[in-house]
C-alpha cells in the first residue's frame, strides 16, 4: 500500500496504490492523516485508480476520511474507482455521503 | 453430498495472511472458471470472514483460523471459515449492518457484504468457544457469461 501526493492551492490528490485491507488500513489512515495535518486542503480527492483490491476496513478509512474533511469544512471526492472497490463502497452506501466516480473501461 | 474437490488450510490469526487467505480462496475458485466480477466477490467475502477471526475472535493472542474450500456439485463454491475465539452472543444482531464491536476501525458492514456478494451465508457461534462461516457461492462459468454454454 502507497499513498502519493499531489497539492495546488488547497486542492490535494491523494493517490493510493495497492491493496486496502485490515493488514493495511492503519498505515494508509495514518498517511492520509498526517498529509490532511500538513497541508490543510479544503479539497480532497481520493484517487482510486491503483487499488487493487479493497474491503469493509477501506470503508472505515473513508469514512474517517469524511470526517476529517468536514472538520476542515473541507469536500472529499472518490474518483478513478476500479470495479472491485466500488462494488465495496456502494454496497456500505459511500454513495449518499460523498461523490464516487468510477475509472473509465481502458 | 458429492464433494468434487476439497482443501483445508490453517494458519495462525496474523494479519498478513488475510492477504493470502484470499489469493487461496482465488486459485482454488478458478478452477470453475469465474468471472472477474466473481473473483472480486470471493476475495471481499474471505477477507471480511478472515479479518473477523484476527480482529474479533483473537482480539488480543494469535489464535488458528480453519479455511475448508469446496467444489460441490452444480458450479458450487463452498468457504468455511473458523476459529477457537471469543465467539458471538448475539448473531443475528452481529449480522445487521452497522453493527460492531470494533470501534473507528471496522465498519460493521462485514457480515453485510459476505451476505450480498455470496448466496448464501450460515454463521454458528458458542460465546467462549468460537465461530464458523459457511458461504456459498454458485459460479456462472465465463463460457456461459458470454453466452455460449458447454455441453456437461
Ligand atoms: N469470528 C468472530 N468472532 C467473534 N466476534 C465476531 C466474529 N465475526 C464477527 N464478530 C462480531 O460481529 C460484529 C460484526 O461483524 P462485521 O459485520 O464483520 O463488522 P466489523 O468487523 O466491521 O465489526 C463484530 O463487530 C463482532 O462483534
Ligand atoms: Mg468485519
Amino acid at each position: 500500500m502507497n499513498v502519493t501526493s499531489y497539492v495546488q492551492d488547497k486542492h490535494m490528490t491523494l493517490v493510493l496504490s495497492g491493496e486496502i485491507d485490515h493488514h493495511a488500513a492503519r498505515q494508509v489512515m495514518a498517511q492520509i492523516t498526517a498529509k490532511l495535518d500538513a497541508y490543510l486542503p479544503t479539497e480532497l480527492e481520493l484517487d482510486f485508480g491503483e487499488v487493487s483490491f479493497m474491503d469493509s476496513s477501506g470503508i472505515a478509512v473513508v469514512i474517517h476520511t469524511l470526517r476529517a474533511m468536514r472538520e476542515l469544512e473541507g469536500r472529499l471526492v472518490l474518483t478513478n474507482i476500479p470495479p472491485q472497490p466500488l462494488k465495496v463502497l456502494q454496497a456500505a452506501g459511500i454513495g449518499r455521503l460523498t461523490e464516487l466516480t468510477e475509472r473509465s473501461a481502458v | 453430498m458429492n464433494v468434487e474437490n476439497e482443501v483445508l488450510l490453517k494458519f495462525p490469526s496474523k494479519s498478513k495472511n488475510e492477504g493470502f487467505a484470499r489469493s487461496a480462496a482465488a486459485v482454488f475458485a478458478a478452477q470453475l472458471d469465474p468471472t472477474m466480477d466473481e473473483l472480486g466477490d470471493i476475495k471481499t467475502a474471505v477477507s471480511e470472514a478472515v479479518t473477523n477471526c484476527i480482529v474479533h475472535a483473537y482480539p488480543d493472542s494469535i489464535g488458528e483460523i480453519t479455511m475448508k474450500l469446496r467444489q460441490l456439485p452444480d458450479h458450487v463454491l463452498e468457504i468455511t471459515v473458523k476459529d477457537q475465539g471469543r465467539g458471538i452472543e448475539d448473531v443475528a444482531k452481529a449480522r445487521q449492518p452497522l453493527f460492531t464491536t470494533g470501534g473507528e476501525e471496522r465498519s460493521g458492514m462485514g457480515f453485510t457484504i459476505m451476505e450480498s456478494f455470496m448466496n448464501e451465508l450460515r454463521v454458528k457461534s458458542v460465546p467462549g468457544r468460537g465461530t464458523s462461516v459457511r458461504m456459498r457461492k454458485r459460479i456462472v462459468s465465463r463460457g456461459e457469461a458470454l453466452g455460449h454454454r458447454a455441453a456437461d
